[in-house]
């Protein structure tokens, strides 16, 4: 189980500081090619600092030589935006008072089209965490209106059972996201006032799960804001690596979603500057050569522009955050955070492109509809 | 002086029926874009060229790397992302329903980290696909016991990996491969891990087959170049790797130089 390990190292910290790192340690973890977790620690730690534009060169050219000139698009679809929980970071809080949404099969299917005609054939649903207004039923239901316009399909919803998850892999979904938020128990129970998802643990193994599933991939990630970043960047890294170990076969992505403006007053305890960002990145891929790296719309255009060749080989494009609203014919419900990279798919494409890079609209073979193939 | 035989340079072999003259093998992934593979296909000289059923987009045209793809050169879809013998022989089949032809590259992986080939698992799918009338080219760590069972199964080459996929080490498996070179009587063709034109060309010295090259080629600051080097390095590997036998059969015929004094009795 990850939550020993979670737990053992939780302990081991507490007598570790980031701030004891030398320059040496540093230099000792750029130069291993397979990378310890204490290397990693020294990658997060101020010293680090100095090293960004190193770090920076060689995770491009690890990621050069494991995933090519290519970055995979794919798009969120958010089905409903009902919520049970009380999270002070998010819209969707169940106190706050937004146009709550749920889109119907025939709505989804609308919506749907309107994805797959701009090419996009990754694509991630998601749904506020509401168990009653957005059933595993009502997921396995928009999943199988979805499944042939689409390659791959990904949830992003409330954690599920393992039994839950089969049957959602049965109905067509191949991937999971879901985001510990913050790793930090007191932290997260400070912002997770109420609702189910108070249950740190359940969520934190949610991504075994999945993979126990069947699931062919899975996304974790730290909502970066919530909690001290050096811990919680360690913390997703040594979850991710975990997943990959435990399931050599899933593929582990992991993505540094930092907090963006919502509907409520919170304000990020521990906001994150660019070159933190730029630093946890870095030692994300040096310490997961073959691992993953999700940029969202969180990013601002110039901002995941200047990212994409530290080690992304996933970005979303075309987001819309809201309740439906890539048909013009739908309804919108309120959105989740505002988005920050407005560019449609086509200028997505065409900067991918200026940059030598190939956007990649497919890369999965479902298998599952064509058992008689 | 002596002309270079030209005979002796000019030596196709052949897979599934196809007499091919280049033993370039390249691929489509990891570049830029669309657009280089045709001019890649033309500085490498090959005349296979491996792709990714998973990255097939048969719903964009713009998109789908079969239109990017020469009259005359020969497909090699790959079975990435299957994880089991069942998947690979599911992604195999709808490769040939979706007109890429009866080749196809098994690749059976269930190691997201290292991209290691799961030998049993590519076995059984070898000898399903051989069944079904594919030209099965299986990518396998090199191991001398799984390649004689793929050759028995009716597989119409072998690739073992150098090193792991895109880690541009060389030959880390040299050994091994020399093994399966020496011992297996189908084509061996290196794959995977060949990051240096040296490299190709000591693979084809040792009396491999052919080589497969795409991370080398698709990450170079300049593919189009790279891949010519890749050209030129197979075929002076090739070139050696024959000059060597024939300057040693030739002088077992002319003359024993430590041996001769016996004839004189």
């Amino acid at each position: 189980m990850f939550f020993d390990e979670f737990k053992s190292w939780q302990k081991e910290l507490t007598h570790y500081s980031f701030e004891q790192v030398s320059q040496g340690d540093v230099e000792r973890a750029l130069g291993h090619e397979r990378l310890d977790f204490m290397d990693f620690l020294a990658l997060l730690s101020p010293a680090a600092k100095l090293y960004l534009e190193p770090m920076a060169q060689k995770a491009h050219r690890l990621t050069l030589q494991n995933f090519g000139k290519s970055i995979l698009l794919f798009t969120p679809l958010y089905l409903a935006n009902f919520c049970s929980n009380q999270c002070v970071y998010c819209s969707y809080n169940i106190k706050n008072k937004i146009l709550r949404r749920k889109l119907s099969l025939a709505e989804v299917e609308v919506e749907g089209k309107a994805i797959a005609e701009k090419g996009l054939q990754h694509l991630l649903l998601l749904t506020g965490e509401s168990r009653q207004a957005s059933s595993p039923e009502y997921i396995a239901d928009c999943t199988r209106i979805l499944r042939p316009y689409f390659a791959s399909l990904g949830i992003e919803v409330y954690p599920l059972e393992t039994q839950e998850y089969r049957e959602l892999y049965a109905a067509g979904i191949d991937t999971l996201t879901i985001y510990q938020e913050v790793y930090d128990e007191d932290i997260y129970a400070s912002v997770h006032l109420a609702g189910p998802k108070r249950i740190h643990r359940y969520r934190l193994e949610a991504p075994e799960r999945a993979c126990e599933a069947g699931f062919s991939g899975v996304t974790i990630g730290a909502l970066l804001g919530l909690g001290e970043w050096r811990k919680e960047a360690f913390f997703t890294g040594l979850h991710a690596s975990y997943l990959q170990k435990t399931y050599p076969d899933v593929e582990i992505v992991v993505s540094a979603p930092r907090m963006r403006p919502h509907a409520g007053s919170y304000k990020p305890q521990y906001p994150i500057t660019d070159a933190e960002l730029v630093q946890i990145l870095l030692a994300y891929r040096l310490f997961m050569p073959r691992g993953g790296i999700t940029l969202s719309t969180r990013e601002s255009a110039p901002m995941r522009d200047a990212l994409l060749p530290l080690g992304i080989t996933k970005l979303s494009a075309g987001s819309l955050t809201s309740v439906g609203g890539y048909a013009e014919s739908t309804e919108t419900g309120s959105a989740q955070f505002e988005v920050s990279d407005e560019r449609s798919v086509e200028e997505v494409v065409a900067m991918l492109r200026s940059k030598g890079y190939q956007p990649v609209f497919c890369d999965w073979v479902n298998l599952r509809d064509r058992r008689g193939a | 002086m002596q002309q270079v035989n030209c005979e002796l340079l000019n030596d196709p072999f052949e897979i599934g029926g196809q007499k091919l003259r280049s033993r370039l093998f390249t691929g489509t992934g990891k570049f830029s874009s669309h657009e280089l593979v045709p001019q890649i296909i033309e500085a490498s000289g090959t005349q296979v060229v491996t792709m990714a059923l998973r990255r097939l987009d048969w719903r964009n045209p713009q998109e789908n790397i079969l239109n990017y793809i020469p009259k005359g050169i020969t497909l090699l879809p790959n079975t990435s992302g299957a994880r089991t013998a069942e998947e690979a022989i599911r992604i195999a089949r709808l490769a040939k329903a979706a007109g890429c032809g009866n080749w196809i590259k098994i690749e059976v992986i269930q190691d997201q980290r290292y991209l290691l080939p799961d030998n049993p698992e590519t076995l059984i799918a070898a000898e399903q696909l051989v069944k079904e009338g594919f030209v099965v080219l299986p990518y396998m760590s090199p191991d001398l016991g799984t390649a004689r069972r793929l050759e028995s199964v009716g597989a119409a080459a072998v690739m073992p990996l150098g090193a792991p996929i895109g880690s541009n080490r060389g030959l880390q498996t040299r050994e091994l491969i020399r093994i399966l070179i020496e011992e297996i009587s189908l084509p061996i063709i290196v794959d995977a891990g060949i990051g240096r034109p040296s490299e190709a060309a000591e693979a084809l010295e040792m009396g491999a087959a052919a080589v497969l090259v795409n991370t080398a080629i698709a990450t170079a600051d300049q593919p189009l170049e790279m891949a010519h080097a890749f050209r030129l390095a197979v075929e002076a590997g090739r070139s050696a790797y024959l000059a060597g036998l024939g300057a040693r059969r030739d002088q077992a015929e002319a003359s024993s130089p430590l041996t001769g004094f016996l004839r004189e009795e």
